[in-house]
């Protein structure tokens, strides 16, 4: 294993951990991105480039943004930033669910047929990954689009909404 | 061909910077000659653009103040000789200043970010300089995702303004700093969705690649720049609108809004972080200019065929200049938006405008491989989906809201 690899790995999961350890929500989020920014730096590594801009422009630059618009939304004021641990059923349920993604995503790799360790290293131009993604996965990238595209007039919808004079009361959390 | 015409690519001038590197860097052997080549190339790409950043503030103040009918600053003489020559060491006098102004951070500061922001936002904009070609062979780092490179990082620098204005723990920092969100979430689209149809004409997401898909001449002497088509100049008009609003430059400098917000994120720094912000702002100002030169503008291309003779990167220079001076005469000239017009028009106007000229470029794209009518006929064709979008929209957005009317003030 080498020393720059040693050290993306260590960037990555010490924020990650960091991320999950501090109360504060503020930090919490800037240390996931210094943590996105991470995984950006291994695929940089492992020789992806256009995976590795494409991961900053999206997670880094506007993921974060919605993350950290949504903390500063959400809280009325700065001590409302710093969250108390909750219930012990809470934390229970959080590992829970965090061990299962976790068994499904190891299965996941352990499962999926990996070349021999004589692999050929591939050069991939960007150009060869835009004609790989019209081309034979171009139904793949439109189901995504579709997905998104779904996602974003859902939300459209659920902000347009107005709320109704007689039960303004009951629905103006949602707004 | 006439053999006394030098060929522009060998001319002497054009290639007079390699070939002082490479008396410079020649003699060393491969690694190190890499390694020293490319400190050259960061130490130039400071020293150059810290230079004309220094005189850009100063061309700013000055226009400015013409502008306002005022002489802007004349009065910092050369030292020692006592002459004022227009104010034109006025940017050291002012480095100087911000040099030995004591550093206040609030105690209740989160200190690490409040220190972590401005050093963030310069290494960002600076990181975007790496993929611009400064003229003929001229870029510091040639990749194959280079227009993507450049928006990544370009994309982090709205992450410094947030923590700067969380930071500081201040209301209207904290304003600053939700403003900054909101408009980054919204010029994100147009900006990006401006130069897709560009790359999408040129093929190669490489900005070297971009260029020389806009070399040639029609009939001659008219450029091949992809402004000079239908879909390109709405694209460039898009993204410099969006460039203007992602570095935050007035009329869309309402994260630092200095009468509403004091100075929003800049509230809590003072002295050389407050001058780092500065100097993040103006890179950013002149990278997002470049890209936009390397995009729309032909690159370091020159605009008539008799003017090869003139360097590449006196070209490059001369169009930045006019891009970064056409910056500071809409400072000059407009008033500061609102938030709420501020999302509404990157929502209902910028991006579906962008969404349709990528569409448009699609059409063009097809057209350009049938007869010469058809070729003749994309061009109205084509500017007409663009305009009539941009007129009825625009007669939309603007129905009941202008003529203005004044309540308040005496007719």
């Amino acid at each position: 294993m080498s020393l720059p690899l040693l050290l993306i790995i260590l960037v990555t999961l010490g924020a990650a951990a960091l991320a999950m350890a501090l109360r504060n929500l503020i930090h919490s989020a800037l240390l996931l991105i210094a943590s996105w920014a991470g995984v950006a730096a291994f695929f940089l590594w492992a020789g992806a480039e256009f995976v590795a801009f494409a991961q900053v422009l999206v997670y880094v630059g506007a993921v974060s943004m919605i993350v950290l618009f949504a903390v500063l939304l959400t809280r009325r004021s700065r001590a409302d930033l710093a969250v108390a641990p909750d219930s012990l059923g809470r934390a229970f349920s959080g590992f829970l669910a965090g061990g299962a993604v976790f068994g499904v995503l190891v299965g996941g790799v352990l499962s999926s047929p990996l070349p021999g360790s004589k692999a050929v290293e591939p050069t991939v131009s960007v150009r060869d990954i835009g004609t790989q993604l019209m081309g034979p996965n171009a139904v793949a990238l439109l189901v995504v689009g579709v997905i998104l595209t779904v996602a974003l007039l859902g939300a459209v919808v659920l902000a347009a909404t107005e709320p109704k004079p007689d039960q303004g009361q009951a629905q103006e959390g949602g707004r | 061909m006439i053999a006394a015409v030098i060929s522009p690519p060998d001319a002497f001038l054009e290639r007079a910077p390699q070939l002082l590197r490479d008396s410079v860097t020649g003699f060393l052997p491969e690694p190190w000659r890499w390694l020293v080549n490319a400190l050259i190339a960061i130490g130039l790409i400071l020293a150059i653009f810290g230079t004309l950043f220094a005189f850009l503030t100063l061309a700013e103040r000055k226009i400015l103040g013409r502008v306002q009918n005022r002489p802007g600053p004349n009065r910092t003489p050369i030292p020692f000789l006592n002459i004022r020559f227009f104010g034109l060491v006025q940017p050291f006098a002012d480095g100087v200043k911000s040099l030995t102004k004591e550093d206040i951070v609030p105690r209740d500061a989160d200190k690490l970010l409040h220190f972590l922001a401005p050093v963030v936002l310069l290494a960002f904009s600076i990181l975007t300089f790496a993929v611009i070609p400064f003229g003929r062979n001229l870029v510091p780092l040639e990749l194959d995702a280079a227009v993507l490179y450049f928006f990544a990082a370009g994309a982090a620098t709205e992450l410094a303004v947030f923590m700067a204005g969380w930071a500081s723990h201040n209301k209207y920092s904290l304003l600053a700093a939700m403003r900054a969100l909101a408009q980054l979430i919204s010029y994100e689209l147009p900006l990006l969705l401006a130069w897709v149809p560009v790359v999408m004409m040129a093929g190669t997401l490489s900005t070297t690649g971009i260029i020389e898909a806009q070399a040639g001449w029609k009939f001659g002497f008219f450029p091949h720049w992809f402004v000079f088509t239908p879909w390109g100049f709405a694209g460039f008009v898009i993204f410099m609108i969006s460039a203007l609003a992602e570095s935050n430059r007035s009329p869309f400098d309402i994260p630092e809004a200095e009468s509403e917000l004091i100075a929003g994120h800049l509230t809590e720094y003072s002295g050389f972080k407050y001058a780092l912000f500065f100097m993040a702002e103006y890179f950013g100002m002149i990278a997002l200019s470049g890209m936009a030169i390397t995009l729309f503008l032909g690159g370091w291309r020159a605009p008539l065929p008799f003017l090869e003779f003139i360097p590449s990167y006196v070209w490059f220079g001369a169009k930045l200049i006019v891009l970064l001076l056409g910056f500071i005469w809409i400072r000059a000239t407009f008033p500061r938006l609102r938030i709420d017009q501020l999302t509404r028009f990157a929502w209902k106007f910028l991006v579906p405008i962008a969404l349709i000229n990528l569409g448009n470029t699609a059409i063009w794209s097809l057209l350009s491989n049938h007869s010469a009518a058809l070729q003749l006929a994309r061009w109205p064709i084509c500017a007409a989906i663009v305009l009539i979008p941009f007129l009825v929209m625009g007669r939309k957005l603007s129905a009941g809201v202008a003529p203005r009317t004044y309540r308040y003030a005496a007719s």
